[in-house]
């Protein structure tokens, strides 16, 4: 019974003591911190530019940054942080991320197996992961492990995918991809050219049949100015975005809505490519152990 | 023969040496119709051509001349036509420019420079000499030689690298039993450029017929030649340096650091001929090796010439390779294209068999310290690999693993496979990046901005080239 009372009477003690420090010697806090902290998402991922949600939290209050920066905060939240404020916010134009590659296991080549460790900056700077494509994913998920909110997925064909209901547009997987092929664009556009290659046609064709081949049949489909062709790569105008229908005008299916299934090739007219079964085809097959 | 005590470096490894083509000759090899140049064979900023598509060169003539201070110019390896600029696989797997020269067959050479005398003429005329013949370091870092040969800092030793501890490579072996003479007038060339009294000559015990072959000339030439222990990695320049001198290069410094400058003995060669015959570097030995080549072989290749011709000069493979390594097995590159041309650092072609491939899942580090042991840096590689492994490239950077040699000894000897290399060499370019930006932002801070130009660029903004 002894112990028991002793330890309680410690603890009643220390907790006034505790109590008296914080009333004399705490350092003061500005309720709004505390009081847009808890509104905040807390994932800390950058996408305001500051080092992290508390830091943003911060520059707020003190007048440094101005409410809707955060790309993840919906609309009814920035309104109650503008009204702690005091502020009216300027809503910021919702961003996501967008892979612009069509080169999955069922469309681009690989050139070589490669077997080492599994992160694509690392892959990369080994004989390009064994893509033969340069531009193309490499599917290894180094931007789906960057992102805060876990919007990215690899597919089963090899090939890194942003979901549009989850991503808020940080920017984190952009910075990451070791083959730059993550844009951000804005979330209203549906339309987007899944191809980051610039090299000739021909060359692209041998590596990869989802690859834009520079037609310009969406040029014509679209009103002027909409979609533009820089060489063999076609890109589309995000602050004069062309409607949906000019996805049908691309034969070569890698302009695409931004949920839209890469279609699978179905008349298999190039023999070197890999099965469609979702598995890598290494073009040198690994040795038996 | 110089028998003075050599120090031993600390760690390495002893592969089997499989020097199988030692006895080979260099053979000269034919003329090909076409050959695949690349405007970057070198370290630094890439050539720029100056000549056009569709104009006839000769042998020797320039085709790029030098794209700044660290770079190299580039000549073409026989006379015909020259096809647009374009893109080819380089060893690295990446795209890179190229010419194609289109072969008449004659394969006239362009009139040579004039010769020079290694001994006599000036140091800057043979310093602008070695800069005009493209020559690089061929030993594999092709880092321009003009550079290495600049040095800001007091340099009393110069050493002939003759080591070439990586397994299967005989090129410098043969080029020192074949042509001695002209490496060492190449070695005189730099002595007298850089106006130092001592040259070595280091080579591993396992050659003694070259280290024979260099040691009746050494007195002519006066040189001194070390036979030095048989261990990988002596050909790496800081551990040969500390064998043959028992300096030590400090952390992050350079060779010039301790008063050393080392040369390969390809790259002396090089400029023996460029000095005495005025004759650019276009054409280098190569090693064509491996188990599924039927004549293991060194061949005297024209840059541009592809790896896929160099096989089939070599006989062919008799069994279908798996891997094909740019370089050595140790520290070479895989390439998966057999277009992939031959470069002015490419001192051999290495076919492994299917059964000599062996592939490893790797697991998880059992901190048995092997690593430790054998890293000739002294590094701790398990605990830069577990580092880089968790993407924490600023611990790495206190584990200095800038000063990693990347030699490969580490994944030699790890019990759990594991690819340490490729960890390090991860945080490596991270940290590189982040010196770059981190140098650019204090340039960009540090600048003076009185000037009220509202349209001056930022540096700092400027879009900057993909560096890969």
């Amino acid at each position: 019974m002894t112990p028991v009372i002793v330890l309680t009477v410690i603890g009643i003690l220390l907790a006034l003591a505790i109590g008296l420090v914080l009333k004399f010697f705490g350092a003061e806090v500005d309720p709004k911190v505390e009081q847009i902290g808890a509104l905040m998402p807390g994932a800390n991922c950058g996408g305001c530019g500051f080092a992290g949600c508390n830091d943003y939290v911060n520059a707020m209050v003190e007048g440094r940054a101005k409410p809707g920066l955060c790309p993840s905060m919906n609309k009814s939240t920035l309104a109650k942080v503008s009204e702690i404020l005091g502020v009216v916010a300027e809503e910021k134009e919702p961003r996501m991320a967008v892979v612009c590659c069509s080169g999955d296991d069922n469309h681009a080549h690989r050139s070589a197996f490669y077997n080492g460790v599994t992160d694509c900056t690392t892959a990369n700077a080994v004989a390009g992961g064994g893509k033969a494509c340069p531009y193309g994913c490499l599917g290894m998920g180094t931007c789906a492990r960057a992102c805060p909110f876990g919007a990215i997925e690899i597919t089963s064909a090899g090939i890194a995918k942003v979901h549009r209901e989850i991503c808020v547009g940080c920017g984190k997987c952009v910075a990451v991809c070791p083959r730059h092929i993550i844009k951000l664009v804005p979330k209203k556009v549906d339309v987007h050219v899944f191809c980051n290659s610039p090299e000739p046609f021909k060359f692209k064709k041998g590596v990869c049949t989802g690859a834009c081949i520079g037609c310009r049949k969406c040029v014509r489909a679209s009103k002027p100015g909409q979609m533009n062709i820089t060489g063999f790569l076609a890109s589309v105008n995000y602050d004069d975005a062309p409607d949906a229908s000019v996805v049908d005008a691309c034969p070569a299916k890698c302009l695409r809505l931004t949920d839209a299934p890469n279609p699978v090739p179905v008349h298999a007219s190039a023999p070197s490519l890999a099965p469609t079964t979702g598995k890598p085809a290494p073009a040198i097959e690994p040795a038996t152990k | 023969m110089s028998t003075f005590l050599q120090k031993f470096f600390y760690g390495g490894i002893h592969p089997d040496d499989r020097k199988v083509s030692k006895e080979s000759a260099i053979q000269e090899a034919p003329l090909f119709p076409t050959y695949t140049v690349p405007l970057s064979m070198h370290i630094g900023a890439p050539a720029k051509p100056v000549v056009k598509p569709g104009e006839t060169v000769l042998k020797g003539q320039l085709l790029a001349e030098a794209g700044g201070f660290v770079s190299a110019p580039i000549h073409s390896p026989t006379s015909g036509k020259v096809g647009p600029i374009a893109s080819c696989v380089g060893p690295m797997g990446n795209l890179i420019p190229c010419f194609t020269i289109t072969s008449d067959g004659n394969d006239t050479a362009a009139e040579p420079m004039p010769a020079l005398d290694p001994k006599e003429s000036s140091p800057a005329d043979l310093k602008k000499r070695v800069g005009d013949a493209g020559i690089v370091g061929m030993g594999g870092a092709s880092f321009p030689t003009l550079v290495k040969l600049s040095p800001n800092k007091p340099v009393d030793t110069l050493i002939l690298n003759g080591v070439e501890c990586e397994p299967g490579l005989t090129a410098d072996h043969r080029l020192m039993l074949e042509d001695p003479e002209t490496i060492l007038a190449g070695a005189t060339a730099c002595a007298t450029i850089l106006g130092v009294k001592n040259v070595y000559v280091g080579i591993e015990a396992n050659k003694p017929d070259a280290i024979a072959k260099m040691q009746s000339l050494a007195s002519k030439y006066g040189v001194q030649v070390c036979e030095l222990r048989v261990r990988y990695p002596q050909g790496a320049e800081k551990q040969l340096i500390y064998a043959v001198t028992g300096r030590k290069v400090p952390t992050g410094g350079l060779p010039m650091d301790v008063g050393c400058v080392v040369s390969n003995v390809g790259s002396c060669a090089a400029i023996g001929e460029a000095v005495l015959q005025g004759k650019p570097l276009y054409e280098r030995v190569t090693t064509v090796t491996g188990r599924p080549v039927v004549n293991p072989s060194n061949w005297r290749l024209r840059v541009g010439t592809t790896y896929g011709q160099a096989i089939a000069l070599a006989g062919g493979v008799s069994e279908d390779p798996a891997k094909i390594i740019s370089g050595g097995p140790m520290m070479g590159f895989t390439v998966y294209s057999l277009d992939v041309p031959i470069m002015k650092n490419t001192s051999g072609i290495l076919l492994l068999g299917p059964e000599e491939l062996h592939q490893f899942e790797y697991h998880p580090c059992i901190r048995c310290g092997r690593c430790n042991d054998h890293c000739p840096m002294q590094l701790m590689p398990a605990t830069l690999g577990t580092t880089a492994e968790n993407a924490r490239y600023d611990l790495a950077e206190a584990w200095n693993a800038t000063d990693c040699i990347e030699c490969g000894c580490c994944s030699y000897v790890c019990p759990s496979h594991r690819p340490l290399v490729q960890f390090i060499r991860r945080a490596k370019a991270d940290i590189m990046t982040r010196r770059r930006a981190a140098a650019a932002a204090a340039k960009a801070a540090a600048a003076p901005k009185p000037e009220p130009k509202p349209e001056a660029p930022k540096p700092a903004d400027a879009p900057k080239p993909e560096a890969k």
